[in-house]
């Protein structure tokens, strides 16, 4: 049994279609990780973001409860 | 089995490039341009990729439409010359292809700018997606000659987008930026149909030059021009006006308008023996005219951010 590669005659009729729709899907992902960054780094108090990763931090809590 | 018969019966395979033509990239880059201008006229300063992204949400919603917009006229862009070689017409792309693809993208649009700045950027960008695409599109186009000065309007929200984007909400300065697009748009139009009437005609789109004939036609885009110079001379007494602005817009609308004067001034006759020279010329020089404004109006922010104004 052989496991080479099949070229098709398709395989290049696609391929400028299939690399565009490559370029797209990586655009949206940095798209999406970029918009990420940028709006946690707006957050003026990064604790907001701490509360959420349900990692016990002991400098979010409240000072009469330690 | 061969690798001809693969083929056989199978439709023309469309290309990446048949599916940007879609989105009708060319005028997707007046809607970026009056959009970029929206989001740094405004007074509240936006993250630079926040500002691209939103810009490019803006572009894509724009192509959805333009996507949606081929859809259902697939059948009129077949007969006219101007839009035969539409993707939907010329067999590159099914018609479904088309309006799943217009519809994904808005969807994707209208969110991602939701998510990326605030609702009402978003919801006036799904808006005016619908306005194209069913207003204009669907309900106007075929059935009154007044089609380009309503559905103008779904060309016009761009700059207010760009601001909503930036400041949440809208004020006199954006709403001016609309109305000068909105107003801008019959003559420009009208200019264009009057030098390329057989296509209108052919199709069967009620458009002024075939219902009320050419010489209203020629009324018509002197007395909009004649309604768009207070709008965009107005724009200079606002806070994203100023001197630069101001100039251009005099210089600007007195051109249009002696074009406007032209155009209303001569006969079916005069402008067949010179093969619409003047429509042609106020054609090219109505895009000049919105270029120059919203160029004047980007000059006037960049001078405000060096606090040179």
């Amino acid at each position: 049994m052989s496991f080479e590669k099949v070229e098709h005659e398709m395989h290049q009729r696609r391929a400028g279609r299939n690399f565009g729709v490559l370029g797209v899907l990586i655009g949206v992902v940095a798209i999406v990780f970029g918009l990420t960054v940028v709006k946690v780094l707006q957050l003026g108090d990064i604790t907001q973001m701490e509360r959420f990763d349900h990692v016990a931090r002991p400098q979010i809590v409240p000072e009469e409860e330690q | 089995m061969t690798d001809a018969s693969l083929n056989e019966g199978l439709p023309h395979e469309a290309g990446f490039g048949d599916y940007v033509a879609l989105l009708k990239p060319r005028v997707m880059s007046l809607v970026v341009f009056t959009a970029f201008v929206g989001l740094l006229v405004a007074p509240v300063n936006v993250h630079p990729f926040i500002g691209l992204v939103a810009i490019l949400c803006i572009a894509v919603g724009a192509g959805a439409s333009g996507a949606l917009n081929m859809w259902w006229d697939a059948d009129i862009d077949a007969v006219m010359r101007r839009t035969a070689k539409r993707p939907i017409p010329a067999g590159k792309v099914q018609p479904e292809e088309a309006l799943a693809l217009g519809l994904a993208l808005s969807g994707f649009s209208v969110v991602l700018l939701w998510l990326a700045t605030n609702w009402f950027a978003a919801a006036l960008l799904a808006f005016t997606i619908f306005f194209y695409a069913v207003v204009y599109s669907m309900w106007l186009k075929r059935s009154t000659p007044q089609n380009i000065v309503i559905g103008g309007a779904a060309g016009a929200f761009p700059p207010m987008i760009g601001w909503a984007v930036a400041t949440g909400g809208v004020s006199i300065e954006s709403v001016l930026m609309f109305a000068l697009i909105f107003m801008w748009t019959p003559p420009h139009f009208w200019a264009l149909a009057l030098f390329m009437k057989s296509d209108y005609d052919d199709a069967g789109v009620p458009m002024l030059t075939v219902t009320h004939g050419r010489k209203a036609t020629r009324a018509h885009v002197l007395v909009y021009t004649a309604f768009l110079v207070p709008v965009a001379v107005g724009i200079a007494f606002t806070s994203i006006g100023g001197w630069v602005y101001g100039a251009v817009a005099v210089v600007a609308n007195l051109w249009f308008l002696r074009g406007a004067w032209q155009i209303w001034r001569r006969d079916e006759a005069v402008s067949e023996a010179d093969g619409y020279a003047v429509e042609k010329r106020v054609f090219k020089i109505s895009l000049l005219y919105l270029f120059a404004h919203f160029g004047a109006l980007l000059i006037e922010a960049v001078l405000r951010a060096g606090g040179l104004t």
